[in-house]
């Protein structure tokens, strides 16, 4: 494989990432699947970048998972976006960051409607006047979380505590990075590397010490789909697409898997579990799993964040051996009794309104 | 006084306009970008349908072209363009006037630059190649992969960056069927051991004894044809390409591992035309190439009185229809002399 | 599988790296027709036993070609032999020999299929 073709495409595709002032809003499902990951987001842009982020207390969910799981038609889907993009103009501001893959996706279809059809969304401001009394303003920048810390990649690394590599051998540890499919399929241009090869989390994996593997599979859909596993007929399906994935990165032995999607690291993690209790089979070394993490994660451990506090024990795939081969210090027995609470002070993880 | 008419481009349009205008007493100037005249048949190994050598329509080309009545400005681009009722003024890059009755154009095509088609990774994975990498191995009588070693199992895929909206180009440009398979046969021929699959949409044999080639292959060399179109490529650990393509006439996705994937270039509106269009104000069309006064009985007249085009600079054509189209380009620009005179 | 409610779907993607051709191979060696096939199709639109049952030589063909042995295995016996397929070919493949011959692999199981 030839290194320079794909740094020739990653030239191709870069994207305008705001500096500061952010807008956060949080994911429906990512604070029951991995609760630590989004305020370790807000440790890592306030603590360590010191950057205003700015949480509104009225945001809900953006309805992407209703629209995908065909049960919110798309005219309900912008109206009720229009509503989220009110509360940024509201408080004063222009940069929009969603924590969810398919919240951005849904964000960028929308917005990229609205460019080409602006009848659309004159009626759409029609709506939210009227239901809601609200008035709003296009982001001026629209960015997901993943593409923030990639832009704050060398800022976080300046910091770091740990390096992605195996502290034993020296050697790079081996980094799959699965991206979400709502991140840059729809809309290429509108992700860091595109959409065959996007560098958004190898640009991390790259800058933290790690190595970044492309296997067959690579660009494949994890297989959470909405309806593939909301329905319980079809998650036979959902689990042969993560299990297509496991195969064809077996042979390249992975020590990790890294990911932006509040989906993918979910049905990676837990359907391996799934996978080795059907079939007996597992896809790590020494017959473990291959742990899967959100890119805050790894941030996280990067800079030194206590392992528990990110909420690594909420994994169902052990993490343990890649904070043994980075070196982490950590305490196994406080696995379940995480001090986040107390070691972080109101505003990180408490709205800050 | 001898009327004097600029050709721009030397490759097998150029040449076959400017040998013909030259035979009929013209005083002709060959503007070519490159150090050599011919064009892509410079990097060509066989020509289809009949594989001859294509150095042999090169000495063709040569022989009747180059003479001294020719003025050659070989490593010359055209920097301006200028028109004054009759008279054409062109000023090269190297600063050079050139003053004619009229010009004909013939900047050819450039072949669809195979990155584009980012799945297929053209630059990215070591045995992705496209058709003239190909013929310059072919040249060089070695085919061999990146690590030295000789493919066992090597896939050819149709239309990159033809019929294709993605990469801009919704037309056919006709000729990399046969392409296909001319060079399906050759690898074939160079490498017996080897299994070779051409992956198309649909097999478009429109030429003189294309589709006898096409059975040549199928007969005589044992291609392998796979209706569909690969959607993507990626390597394995072993170095070996994976590809995904639907088996369209199975009904089923199929996937197969390859030692070198080969794609088939389509032809685009050259960059030097573009430029051209730019400087003098042709119109081009949809496609992008020029766009001829009439589609039927005007292709090689221009929206410019006294400008003219002849060959692949309008669409694809092999080279018996360039040749053809250079000579019916000569035969518009004496009318037109005559009429000025 | 009790414990989940679901078991993991199986691809229906066509390996071509684990599939067997040696019956393609067979029909090849000895019917070398079998590689003009264009896949036109008149072949199954001829043939009496298509028009009455789920029985096509266009996609056994290639069924056959991929290695997909299974799938024609018993399909195959369903042919009548009447040869219509092979006059209306316009490519001068042997069908009513390929499926004689496909036949024939079947039978020689132990050497042949999979």
């Amino acid at each position: 494989m030839k290194q320079e073709g794909k740094r020739a495409i990653w030239s191709e595709y870069q994207k305008e990432i705001a500096d500061d002032k952010f807008f956060y809003v949080r994911s429906c499902i990512r604070q029951n699947f991995f609760p630590g990951s989004e305020v370790a987001f807000l440790r890592i842009m306030r603590d360590v970048l010191k950057k205003d982020v700015y949480e509104h207390p009225c945001h809900t969910t953006c309805s992407g998972i209703g629209y995908h799981g065909d049960v919110v038609p798309v005219e309900t889907a912008m109206t009720v976006v229009a509503r989220q993009f009110a509360l940024m103009t509201e408080a004063g501001y222009t940069n929009y960051v969603p924590s969810c893959i398919t919240s951005f996706g849904l964000y960028t279809e929308i917005l990229d409607t609205w460019h080409h059809f602006p009848e659309v969304e004159e009626k759409v401001r029609k709506q939210l006047k009227k239901a809601t009394g609200r008035e709003f303003r296009i982001p001026e920048n629209l960015a997901h979380a993943s593409d923030v810390i990639y832009k704050f990649r060398k800022e976080i690394f300046a910091q770091a505590k740990y390096k992605l590599i195996n502290k034993e051998t020296g050697e790079p540890l081996k980094v799959v990075d699965h991206i979400g499919c709502h991140y840059a399929k729809m809309f290429p241009s509108k992700g860091v590397g595109g959409a065959e090869y996007p560098y958004v989390l190898s640009g991390m994996v790259e800058e933290w010490g790690g190595e970044t593997i492309d296997y067959p599979e690579r660009r494949h859909c994890c297989g959470f789909g909405f309806r593939q596993y909301l329905v319980q007929a079809n998650r036979g399906f959902s689990v042969a697409c993560s299990k297509e994935k496991f195969e064809s990165m077996k042979p390249f032995k992975p020590d990790m898997i890294i990911t932006n999607c509040p989906g993918c690291p979910m049905f990676l993690d837990r359907w391996q579990y799934v996978i080795n209790e059907m079939e007996g089979k597992r896809y790590g070394k020494n017959g473990e799993g291959i742990p899967v993490f959100t890119y805050e994660e790894v941030a996280g451990l990067v800079l030194g964040f206590d392992p528990w506090d990110l909420g690594l024990q909420m994994h169902q795939t052990d993490c343990e051996p890649v904070l043994k081969k980075m070196g982490i210090e950590y305490s196994p027995e406080d696995k379940y009794n995480t001090k986040i609470c107390a070691s972080v002070s109101e505003n990180h993880n408490l709205i800050n309104v | 006084m001898s009327k004097h008419v600029i050709v721009i481009g030397g490759g097998v349009a150029g040449l076959e306009a400017a040998g013909q205008l030259s035979k009929a007493g013209i005083e002709v100037s060959l503007i070519e970008k490159d150090s050599l005249t011919g064009g892509h048949l410079n990097n060509w190994y066989k020509l289809f349908p009949d594989r001859r050598h294509s150095s042999e329509v090169k000495a063709y080309l040569d022989g009747i072209s180059l003479n001294d009545r020719i003025r050659l400005l070989t490593g010359t681009t055209v920097e301006k363009f200028h028109r004054n009722k009759s008279h054409f003024s062109i000023i090269t890059d190297k600063g050079k006037e050139l003053s004619a009755d009229a010009v004909v154009v013939a900047t050819g095509f450039d072949l669809f630059k195979s990155e584009k088609k980012e799945e297929y990774g053209y630059g990215i994975y070591d045995n992705v190649i496209s058709s003239s990498d190909l013929e310059v191995m072919f040249r060089s009588g070695k085919i061999v992969l990146q690590n030295g070693t000789v493919p066992k199992t090597i896939g050819i895929v149709h239309c990159v960056g033809s019929r294709d909206e993605k990469a801009g180009n919704l037309y056919c440009s006709k000729l990399c069927c046969v392409t296909a398979v001319k060079q399906a046969i050759e690898l074939r021929e160079h490498l017996p051991a080897s299994k070779v699959f051409c992956f198309y949409m649909d097999m478009r044999m429109g030429g003189a004894f294309y589709e006898e080639l096409y059975r040549e292959a199928q007969e005589e060399w044992a291609v392998n044809f796979i209706r569909g179109k690969v959607s993507e490529a990626s390597e394995t650990i072993d170095n070996k390409l994976v590809i995904k393509v639907e088996d369209t006439l199975a009904g089923r996705p199929l996937k197969m591992e390859l030692d070198l994937l080969v794609l088939m270039a389509g032809m685009e509106m050259s960059e030097g035309g573009k430029k051209i269009a730019t400087l003098s104000g042709l119109t081009t069309g949809q496609n992008r190439f020029f766009s001829a006064a009439d589609p039927h009985y005007g292709s090689n007249r221009s929206n410019i009185n006294g400008v003219f085009y002849a060959g692949t600079c309008t669409a694809p054509m092999n080279i018996t229809e360039t040749i053809s189209h250079a000579r019916a380009a000569v035969s518009d620009v004496m009318d037109y002399l005559k009429e000025s005179n | 599988m009790e414990k989940f409610g679901f078991s993991i779907s199986k691809g229906r993607q066509i390996d071509y790296e684990a599939n067997d051709r040696r019956v393609a191979d067979f029909i090849y060696e000895r019917e070398p027709s079998f590689r003009l096939c264009i896949e036109c199709g008149g072949c199954s639109a001829t043939c009496t036993t298509g028009n009455l049952t789920k029985f096509s030589l266009r996609e056994i063909h290639i069924l056959i070609k991929r290695g997909e042995n299974d799938k024609v295995r018993e399909d195959i016996k369903k042919c009548m032999l009447c040869g219509k397929c092979t006059l209306v070919c316009p490519r001068g493949v042997n069908t009513r020999n390929i499926v004689m011959l496909a036949k024939q692999a079947f039978i020689k199981s132990d050497e042949y299929a999979v």
